[in-house]
């Protein structure tokens, strides 16, 4: 079974360049099967070697192969190697499992738009360059991913470039991104200078020897690493570009924007989880920064009255929860987390996308409400990842959730101010959901007339996946059930292999019993949260139900705090005046005065001065042949009389 | 036996006359024959220089130069006849086409 890797993101970049170079003279049925096809293929060939990885044993669940050497370059030498290990299956399989659904559910929500076959050719480069990335067994080929990730993110998110704020939007994303990269760039080679290799095994062997532990370099190392993943992953102070990315159409937002891309920087960190280990400090940073831009984004997520605004500002929220994740050193409840979190917020955002594609592209919750018995489907797939997100407990996002919370708790990385945080951030995931959920589905009806008469639920293209995500939504977590609960915490068991840079736990009871605290804590933290989650959903109920006057009055009595959260903190027009104004007006003089004043006008200058001369010197050129001889003869006599009379 | 000066202000004073000819005629034709006339000024002299070191070299370089200027010769008056016939004259002062 050789070089069956690279089959994974081989199938689809064959749909990348078939739909591609084909562009236009394919029928929307043919696309079709190609991108969806491939996407699918790749899927399943992913499941097949999960199930061979599973067949090994515990400890040597690794498939490393090189398709060739990349770059031979004297010591340095990169290959075109793949690696599938237990991280890996559970990125391909998240990423080419989602994406196909959504791949399908594309096909009903784009068939109308004239760029049919553009947006599939861009969808399957995506998860080309996605899968490089997760399957890559060096960094190097990992940001070559890296890198193809934020340019389909860039197409994508700009796909209606006639749209102004669309093409800005894409052009924000992809410059806030250069930012992030440039700080990846600059780990690499700090990791590259110590250890010498930019192979994933290698650097992981060789960097407890080079390095020490807490030193300025691993941190240093680590956090332009961290830079990176702040970049790609949305967080402070890099997360920007994401609300901003909503301009593109639905289905990429699900995928690109919530479910896949956007967690290549939680993956990264827990492939590098040997480097973060052993710089303390840098851990301590990504907690703090993870749940800052949990709590900032929740908050902000409150006031917001685009649909899609909040399911964005929510995935900002729950990025900060898998930061925070790896910050506590839980680096599996963080890939735990990001594997439910892709199925229930792809599901809102594909079911949000239904919603706007009923309505008739209006995106305003304002403008929505009483949506629950035109969409039956919609509504209830959408309230089971609700109910996920919020952490119910017997959904998905109950358990990863919970786990993040705990390990916060009780991990020696964690502290009680990090759970503290991280549980009111969930109350008011909890809370902002609900009031997403009462004020689109139920209530009065609040459409115009005109939309109304649009209002239907829509295709089964586009219903099917959505209960395909409500049922990985509502089981997804039960491959992680905590001990506790009786479970074995299989997930956290599967990725032990990759997890080198912790200490090895050798099961769940020791672990808890190391950690200091006793299961009755954890039962008891828990059950409170739980409670919690279920007063904050109440209070949304009374709120935006019961008693709506109620919520104007408090919107008025706050009005200057509202304003500052429904201006999301006004961190835009801060960037703006604090880098792009000053970046903008450098520029400004840099172009008007040093390089039209200075630099053109040396030249310029030069330029005339030297026309003006020649003016003169140049009627010598008369074109009379007698009077080149006599020139010609002077300066012969010149000469010879020069070397007769030496 | 004439001294070498003699032969040699001779040359020079051939040369001189070539010279004036081109700058102070308008004709090519004139033009043309006191190039001539200092190509032989000039073999003039070279033969002085082989007689009186007694060196064959000499003869056989003035050899080779008549050789290639009757070749010259034969080029140049064509140009001139094609330059008559186009132009309906061959006077140098009107060729300044090719200036500033």
């Amino acid at each position: 079974m050789n070089q069956s890797l690279i089959i994974i993101p081989l199938l689809p970049l064959i749909g990348f360049l078939l739909n591609g170079l084909f562009l236009g003279r394919l029928n929307k049925r043919l696309i079709s099967i190609i991108a969806c096809g491939s996407v699918g293929l790749s899927f399943l060939w992913g499941v097949k070697l999960f199930f061979q990885l599973l067949s090994m044993p515990e400890n040597a669940r690794v498939i490393e192969e090189v398709a060739f050497t990349w770059i031979p370059s004297g010591e340095f030498v990169v290959n075109f190697g793949f690696l599938f290990d237990p991280l890996s299956a559970v990125m391909v399989l998240v990423v080419s499992g989602v994406s196909f659904i959504i791949h399908l559910y594309s096909i009903g929500y784009m068939h109308e738009d004239p760029g049919y076959g553009r947006y599939f050719t861009y969808l399957n480069l995506f998860v080309f360059s996605m899968l490089t990335l997760v399957l890559a067994n060096n960094y190097l080929l990992m940001f070559v991913g890296w890198e193809g990730v934020g340019l389909c993110s860039y197409l994508l998110i700009g796909f209606w470039f006639e749209k102004k704020s669309a093409a800005d939007a894409g052009k924000k994303a992809f410059i806030v991104n250069r930012i992030g990269d440039f700080g990846f760039i600059l780990g690499l080679f700090i990791i590259f200078w110590q250890t010498g290799s930019l192979d994933f095994g290698m650097v992981f062997n060789k960097a407890p020897e080079v390095f020490v532990i807490g030193s300025g370099l691993i941190t240093a190392a680590t956090l332009l690493l961290f830079l990176g993943a702040t970049g790609k992953s949305a967080q402070i102070p890099l997360y920007i570009w994401l609300p901003d990315a909503m301009e593109g159409p639905t289905p990429v937002s699900a995928l690109i924007h919530a479910a896949t891309m956007v967690t290549a920087g939680v993956y990264m960190i827990a492939r590098s989880n040997v480097l973060f280990m052993m710089a303390p400090t840098t851990l301590l940073v990504v907690a703090v920064i993870g749940i800052a831009t949990a709590l900032l984004a929740a908050t902000i997520a409150l006031a917001q009255n685009d649909i899609k605004r909040v399911l964005a500002y929510s995935t900002i929220s729950q990025l900060g929860y898998m930061f925070t994740a790896c910050g506590v050193a839980a680096f599996a409840a963080g890939i735990f987390h990001l594997m439910t979190h892709a199925f229930f917020k792809a599901l809102l955002f594909l079911g949000s996308g239904s919603v706007i594609h009923a309505l008739a592209g209006q995106q305003d919750m304002r403008y929505m409400g009483g949506l629950k018995k035109h969409m039956p489907t919609t509504y209830i797939t959408f309230l089971i990842a609700t109910l996920a997100i919020a952490g119910i407990p017997g959904l998905s996002g109950f358990f990863s959730k919970d786990e993040i919370l705990w390990k916060a708790f009780s991990s020696d990385y964690g502290s009680p101010w990090i759970w503290f945080t991280a549980l009111f951030t969930a109350l008011m995931t909890a809370f902002y959901m609900f009031r997403l959920v009462f004020l689109t589905f139920f209530g009065e009806e609040r459409m115009d007339h005109h939309a109304k008469e649009h209002l239907h639920e829509s295709p089964k293209i586009m219903t099917v996946p959505l209960a395909i995500l409500a049922i990985l939504a509502v089981i997804g977590g039960y491959i992680g059930i905590p001990h506790v609960l009786g479970g074995g915490n299989q997930f956290e068991k599967f990725l032990e292999p990759v997890m080198k840079g912790l200490p090895s736990s050798g099961g769940g009871e020791q672990a808890l019993a190391s950690s200091g605290y006793s299961a009755s804590t954890e039962l008891g933290l828990m059950i409170g949260s739980v409670i919690l989650i279920l007063i904050s959903i109440y209070l949304a109920y009374y709120l935006y139900l019961k008693n709506i006057a109620l919520v104007g009055r408090i919107r008025e009595s706050i009005s200057g705090i509202h304003k500052i959260i429904y201006g999301k903190f006004f961190v835009d027009e801060m960037y703006g005046a604090l880098i792009v104004r000053p970046l903008v007006g450098g520029s400004v003089f840099l172009w008007k005065i040093v390089d039209v004043i200075l630099i053109d006008g040396v030249l310029n200058g030069l330029a005339i001065l030297i026309g003006d001369l020649s003016l003169g010197v140049r009627k010598m050129q008369s074109g009379t042949l007698r009077r080149y001889t006599t020139i010609f003869l002077i300066g012969v006599i010149i000469i010879v009389g020069y070397f007769a009379l030496r | 036996m004439v001294p070498m000066p003699h032969y040699l202000i001779v040359s020079a004073l051939l040369f001189s006359i070539g010279i004036a000819g081109v700058i102070l005629s308008r004709n090519l034709i004139i033009m043309f024959m006191s190039i001539e006339l200092m190509l032989n000024s000039a073999n003039l002299a070279i033969i002085t220089f082989s007689r009186f070191l007694n060196l064959m070299d000499g003869h056989v370089f003035v050899f080779l130069v008549m050789a290639v200027a009757a070749a010259e010769a034969a080029v140049g008056l064509a140009l001139i006849i094609t330059i008559f016939r186009n132009r309906g004259t061959i006077d140098a002062d009107k060729f300044n086409l090719l200036k500033w």
